[in-house]
C-alpha cells in the first residue's frame, strides 16, 4: 500500500479477514506523522455505521500508542448536531462515514471549506456498494470532492470479486487508471452440506428438519453464525431451535426488523465469546470482527456464489486458517442448488451481473443536492458528473432532461408550484426557495426500505422490533406472530405502533416477506442446468437422485439452452409449468406477462407463483400450445404496454420517485405511514403513464424494470438461449418436479375473465342458496 | 327482501334491475342509480378535487385528472342512458372551494354534460353549500316514491337513495374479489361512490347493517353489476371453522 500511496487511484482486493482495512489507512499515518496540519486529511467511507465506529476504535488504539497528534472521528445518522456541526467547522484529521453522511456533507454551503485539504479518501467493503444505487451516488460524491479538493488520491478495498477491473473503473476518476492489488487468497474453505438424517421436505423454506443436526455442529464448535434468506424464516429457525435447545447453549438472533439495542445487546455478547451461536440474516455479511466464529451455516439456498464465500468469510476471521461452512438446503430443490454451489465454490468461480449505466433518479437527487450547497454552472456540473465512472457515458442529453426534472418536476407537474425548486439566475442554477434546502437534505440517499412500524409490549415502553407495515396491515386482533424469538399476540395498531401482549405457547401466523427474497444468479441456474444433464447423481443425497430420476422416467429433466414446459389438470384447474431456471424475480415477471397473454387468448389464467426455477400457472382453460405465448416480441410488447397495474412496477416506480426527490420519504419531521407513501405513489404512476408517458421517471422505471424487482433482462437472455427450442409436454397429472411448486407459498391471483367467471358463479351461488334465483 | 322487479327493457349491458318502492331501477356497472321512468342518472360523491387537496396537503403530487376519469364515465353513462334529469347525490366536489379550482377544460366538459339536461346538486358533508354552477342545489329531492339525500336516515321511509358511506363488499367463494356495492333492500338503495381514489367502507360495517333491512341486496360494481345477499359481520368469536368447499 505504500509504495502505490501516490497514485490517483488504487483497489485493494482481500478476502474477508484480510486486515485490509488497516493496511488502507498505512499511507495516511505515515503521511499525518511526518506533516501533521490542520485540517482534514483522509475520508474513509464504509456501508456500515457500525463499522465506522469499529475502525474509528481499532485506529486510535495505534494511534495513540505511537502518541501521534491525529484526531479521528466517526460521524453517521447517529452522530449529534454539534458534534456535527463541529465537524464541518473544524474536521478532525480522519473522519470515518457512510455514503449517505458524505451526500448530506456536500449539499451545505460550506462544502468547500470542509473539504479543502482532503488529500485521501478510503472506500471500504466496496464491492457491498458498487452493486447498489448507493454506490452510485458515491462516486457522485467522489467527482464532487476531486472538485473541491484536486489532488485527492482514491482507495477501495474490496473482497474477492469476479470482475476487479470493472470495480476499479467504478472507484476512479474517470478517465484516469486505478491499480489493482490481489492478496493472497489464503487456503481453500471447508465446506459441505450438512447431512441432517432426514430427508428435507419437498417445498418451502425455513429447514427446521434439520434443528437437531443444526444444534449438533453448534455444540462442536466455538461459535456459529446461522445465516437465513428472509427475517421471518431467522425467526422461526430461532424458536425452533430455542424448542430443541436442552441443554440451554446461550444462542442470539440478530436481524434488521429488531430493535437497534437489542441487536446491540447481540453483537456485544457476540464480540465478547459468550455466544455459541448467532441466528442471523444479511445483518452480520459485511464488516466487523464477530469474535471467535468458528463455523457457518447458511440454511437455505445460497442463491449467490460471491455472498456465499463473502458469508464463508466469516468464519475463521484468521488469514492462514481455512474457513469451515455448512450448507442446510431447505427444500428438495435446494439440494441441487447446494450442490451446485459446492461445485462453484470449490472449483473458485463467482457470479455477478453487471450493471448498468448509472441511473438517472441518483442524478437528479445529486442535482437538489448539489444546489442546495450554492449555484451552479450546468457545463460545469456535467463536466464534472461524468468523470464518475458510472456516469462516464452519460449523454449531455440525459443530463439536461434531469436537471430539467429537478428545476420543474417534469411536464405533467409543471402546474405544481411546489416542484419548482431550481432557477436559472445569470448563467447559474440554484434553489428557488433557499428553504427548500433542509427538504432536499432530509431526502438524501438511495436506500428506500419498505415501510415499518414499531411492536411494542401493551402498557410497557421497550420496543420488541419493526415489522413491514404490510404486514402490520394484515393483522386483525388475536393474530400471533414471531419477533426476537418469541411469540406474541397483535391486539391493535396505536400512533404507528404495533400493541402487543406476550403469547408463549400459541402458534405463530408468520410474516412472510417476500420483498427481501434475492434471486438465483445466473451462474448457479446454469450450474443445476449442467448437473441435471449429467443424468446420474452420485454427488447427491439418494432422497434427491432418487426424485430426479423419477422426473426424467415420467416427463423430462430441464436441459440447458432448451425450455421445458409441462401442462396438466390438478385440483379442478389447468396447470402449466415454465422451467425457465431465470431467477425468482424474472419468473415472477414472467408469470405476470404469460398470464396476461393468456387473458388474452381467453384461456381464463386465475394465478400463478414462481420460484427461482420456474412458473407455475393456473386456470381454466387447457394451455394448447405454450411457443406462441413466449414469443419474446408479444413479451417485450406486454411489458411496454401493460406497464400499469402491477404492483411490482409501482414498487418500482416509487423507489425511483422517492430516490429522485419527487415524493418524499419525511416532510419537515412528519413521517407520512408508508401505505399512504405507497398509495400515492401508485396514483402518481398511473396518472403519469396516462398523461405523461415519456416522464423522467416512467423512463426510470422502464430501466429498471430490466433487472431488480422485474428483471425483463434474464428473461430476454433466457428466451435467446433457448432460441425455439421449446418442449411443451402434455401430461395426465402432476409431475415429480412439479410438485414442489403446489405447495409453494406467495401465489399471485390474477383478475380476468376466470375470475369473472368464478365471480358469477359464486354469486348464482349464493343467490341460489338464499333462494332468490 | 327486494321484490323481484319487472325485467326493464333497453337497459345499459351488465346493469342490475330491482324495485325500490314500487319503481323499477338499474343498477349500473360503473355505480350509476338508473330510473327508466323518470328518465333519472343518479350519482353519487363524485368527490371532484380530491387529488388536488391530496396533493395541497403535502402527500404526493397528483395531478388533477382523476377529475377527467370520472367525467369520462359519467360522460358514457349519460349517452348510454340519454338521461334527461342528474341528480349528483352529494360530496359531489371534495371541498367547498373545489368547484371554483376546476380546472378549466374539466369544467367545460362539465357544463358541457350539464347542458340541456335538468340537474340536481344534493348537498353533503364535503361540499355543504351551494356551489358555483348552475343546477338546483338542494338538501334533498323527491320525485316519483323516490327520496333522494346524501345521508340515509335511519327513520326514513321507503323510496330513500342516498350515498355518503362508499359501501365495497368481497364475494364470498370468489377470493380476492372486492368491489364498490349498491346496497338495497325494498324500501332504500345507498350508492357506491362513482368518484376516483375514493376508499370505501367493507358493507360488513356495523353502520351499514344497523341501516339496511333483513334479505338486502348487495350489488357489487365491476365488468358487470352482480346481486348477492348483502355479506353482514361475521359473528363475534368463536370465529366459524369452514373448509372451503369451493
Amino acid at each position: 500500500m505504500l509504495a502505490r500511496a501516490a497514485d490517483p487511484a488504487t483497489l485493494l482486493v482481500a478476502p474477508t479477514g484480510g486486515g485490509k482495512t488497516l493496511a488502507g489507512f498505512l499511507p495516511t499515518l505515515a503521511e499525518l506523522s511526518e506533516r501533521p496540519g490542520p485540517g482534514l486529511h483522509t475520508l474513509y467511507l464504509s456501508p456500515l455505521k457500525a463499522l465506522t465506529a469499529d475502525i474509528a476504535r481499532n485506529l486510535r488504539a495505534p494511534v495513540e500508542g505511537a502518541g501521534l497528534a491525529i484526531r479521528i472521528e466517526d460521524r453517521t445518522g447517529d452522530t449529534g448536531q454539534t458534534q456535527r456541526k463541529r465537524q464541518r467547522a473544524d474536521p478532525p484529521h480522519i473522519l470515518l462515514t457512510t455514503p449517505e453522511s458524505l451526500a448530506l456533507m456536500l449539499s451545505y454551503e460550506d462544502a468547500g471549506r470542509t473539504f479543502a485539504g482532503l488529500r485521501r479518501v478510503v472506500v471500504d467493503e466496496i464491492h457491498a456498494l458498487a452493486d447498489s444505487k448507493r454506490g452510485d451516488l458515491l462516486t457522485l460524491g467522489l467527482a464532487r470532492l476531486q472538485r473541491l479538493a484536486p489532488g485527492l488520491r482514491r482507495v477501495g478495498l474490496s473482497a474477492t470479486v469476479e470482475d476487479p477491473p470493472a470495480l476499479a473503473r467504478f472507484l476512479a476518476r474517470h478517465p484516469h487508471p486505478c491499480q489493482i492489488l490481489f492478496a493472497d487468497p489464503g487456503p481453500p474453505p471447508d465446506i459441505a452440506m450438512l447431512d441432517a438424517g432426514d430427508p428435507p421436505p419437498w417445498a418451502g423454506g425455513g429447514g427446521r428438519y434439520a434443528v437437531r443436526a443444526v444444534l449438533d455442529a453448534v455444540r462442536r464448535h466455538r461459535t456459529t453464525l446461522i445465516f437465513h434468506n428472509t427475517r421471518a424464516q431467522a425467526e422461526l429457525f430461532f424458536q425452533a431451535l430455542w424448542m430443541a435447545n436442552d441443554e440451554g447453549l446461550p444462542i442470539g438472533i440478530h436481524h434488521g426488523s429488531l430493535a437497534r439495542d437489542q441487536r446491540a445487546r447481540v453483537e456485544a455478547a457476540l464480540a465478547a465469546g459468550q455466544l455459541r451461536a448467532v441466528v442471523c440474516t444479511g445483518t452480520l455479511d459485511l464488516g466487523i470482527d464477530w469474535g471467535d466464529v468458528d463455523l457457518v451455516i447458511q440454511v437455505g439456498a445460497p442463491k449467490n456464489v460471491k455472498r456465499l464465500v463473502q458469508r464463508i468469510g466469516r468464519a475463521n476471521h484468521r488469514y492462514n486458517a481455512p474457513s469451515k461452512a455448512l450448507l442446510v438446503p431447505a427444500n428438495r430443490f435446494e439440494v441441487v442448488e447446494c450442490a451446485a454451489a459446492l461445485d462453484a465454490v470449490r472449483e473458485g468461480t463467482l457470479d455477478g451481473e453487471p450493471r448498468g449505466p448509472g441511473p438517472r433518479d441518483v442524478l437528479c437527487q445529486h442535482i437538489l443536492a448539489t444546489a442546495a450547497a450554492g449555484p451552479f454552472a450546468a457545463d460545469d456540473l456535467y463536466a464534472e458528473v461524468t468523470t464518475a465512472g458510472p456516469y462516464a457515458a452519460l449523454s449531455r442529453a440525459a443530463f439536461d432532461a434531469c436537471l430539467d426534472f429537478a428545476a420543474t418536476g417534469g411536464y405533467a407537474l409543471r402546474a405544481y408550484d411546489r416542484w419548482q425548486r431550481l432557477v436559472c439566475r445569470g448563467g447559474l442554477w440554484g434553489l428557488r426557495d433557499p428553504r427548500s434546502a433542509a427538504r432536499i437534505r432530509q431526502n438524501l440517499g438511495t436506500i428506500v426500505g419498505t415501510e415499518t412500524v414499531a411492536v411494542r409490549l401493551r402498557g410497557r415502553g421497550a420496543p420488541l422490533g419493526e415489522v413491514e407495515e404490510d404486514f402490520a396491515a394484515t393483522l386483525t386482533p388475536g393474530d400471533t406472530f414471531l419477533i426476537g424469538g418469541e411469540v406474541v399476540r397483535y391486539e391493535g395498531l396505536r400512533e404507528l405502533t404495533v400493541e402487543v401482549t406476550r403469547a408463549p405457547g400459541r402458534d405463530p401466523k408468520v410474516a412472510v416477506f417476500n420483498g427481501t427474497k434475492f434471486s438465483t444468479s445466473t451462474l448457479l441456474t446454469d450450474r443445476i442446468l449442467g448437473l441435471f444433464a449429467a443424468g446420474a447423481w452420485p454427488g447427491l443425497p439418494a432422497h434427491t437422485a432418487d426424485w430426479l430420476a423419477l422426473q426424467a422416467r415420467v416427463s423430462r429433466l430441464p436441459e440447458p439452452g432448451r425450455l421445458l414446459v409441462e401442462s396438466f389438470p390438478h385440483d379442478g384447474r389447468e396447470q402449466t409449468v415454465i422451467y425457465g431456471f431465470a431467477g425468482r424475480n424474472a419468473m415472477q415477471t414472467l408469470g405476470l406477462l404469460l398470464t396476461k397473454e393468456m387473458e388474452a387468448e381467453g384461456l381464463a389464467p386465475l394465478g400463478f407463483v414462481a420460484t427461482d426455477y420456474a412458473t407455475l400457472v393456473w386456470g381454466l382453460e387447457a394451455v394448447p400450445d405454450i411457443v406462441p405465448l413466449l414469443d419474446p416480441d408479444r413479451l417485450r410488447a406486454g411489458l411496454e404496454g401493460w406497464l400499469a397495474g402491477n404492483a411490482v412496477m409501482k414498487r418500482t416506480f416509487r423507489n425511483a420517485a422517492i430516490v429522485a426527490g419527487l415524493i418524499e420519504r419525511q416532510n419537515q419531521g412528519t413521517r407520512k405511514t408508508g401505505r399512504q407513501a405507497t398509495f400515492s405513489a401508485d396514483i402518481l404512476y398511473d396518472a403519469l403513464r396516462r398523461h405523461d408517458p415519456g416522464h423522467l421517471l416512467l423512463e426510470v422505471t422502464r430501466e429498471e424494470a430490466m433487472r431488480g424487482l422485474v428483471d425483463f433482462g434474464r428473461i430476454e437472455a433466457m428466451l435467446a438461449r433457448v432460441g425455439g427450442r421449446i418442449d411443451h409436454l402434455r401430461l395426465r397429472r402432476v409431475t415429480p418436479l412439479a410438485a414442489p411448486l403446489l405447495l409453494e407459498p406467495g401465489r399471485v391471483p390474477v383478475e380476468g375473465k376466470g375470475r369473472e367467471r368464478l365471480a358469477d358463479a359464486a354469486a348464482a351461488r349464493l343467490l341460489a342458496e338464499a333462494g332468490l334465483a | 327482501m327486494p321484490p323481484a322487479a319487472a325485467p326493464l327493457s333497453g337497459l345499459p349491458p351488465g346493469a342490475h334491475s330491482f324495485a325500490l318502492a314500487g319503481e323499477a331501477l338499474a343498477a349500473l356497472p360503473s355505480g350509476a342509480l338508473w330510473w327508466p321512468a323518470g328518465a333519472l342518472l343518479c350519482v353519487s360523491d363524485l368527490h371532484f378535487g380530491t387529488a388536488a387537496r391530496q396533493a395541497r396537503f403535502g402527500a404526493a403530487p397528483l395531478p388533477p385528472y382523476e377529475v377527467r376519469e370520472t367525467l369520462a364515465q359519467l360522460d358514457a353513462d349519460l349517452a348510454a342512458t340519454a338521461a334527461r334529469r342528474v341528480v349528483c347525490l352529494g360530496d359531489s366536489f371534495d371541498d367547498a372551494g373545489a368547484s371554483a379550482r376546476l380546472d378549466a377544460d374539466d369544467r367545460l366538459w362539465l357544463l358541457r354534460l350539464m347542458a340541456g339536461r335538468d340537474w340536481t346538486w344534493i348537498a353533503g358533508n364535503h361540499d355543504p353549500a351551494p356551489l358555483d354552477l348552475p343546477g338546483a342545489h338542494r338538501a334533498a329531492l323527491v320525485a316519483g316514491a323516490l327520496t333522494f339525500r346524501h345521508i340515509a336516515q335511519a327513520d326514513a321511509g321507503p323510496g330513500e337513495v342516498s350515498g355518503h358511506y362508499h359501501p365495497k363488499a368481497r364475494l364470498p367463494g370468489a377470493p380476492g374479489f372486492r368491489r364498490p356495492c349498491f346496497l338495497i333492500d325494498g324500501a332504500r338503495a345507498i350508492l357506491p361512490a362513482y368518484g376516483r381514489f375514493t376508499g370505501g367502507l367493507d358493507c360488513t360495517a356495523p353502520a351499514l347493517c344497523d341501516l339496511m333491512g333483513p334479505g338486502a341486496l348487495a350489488v357489487l360494481t365491476g365488468a358487470r353489476a352482480r346481486a348477492i345477499p348483502m355479506p353482514r359481520a361475521a359473528p363475534a368469536a368463536p370465529r366459524p371453522r369452514r373448509s372451503s368447499g369451493v
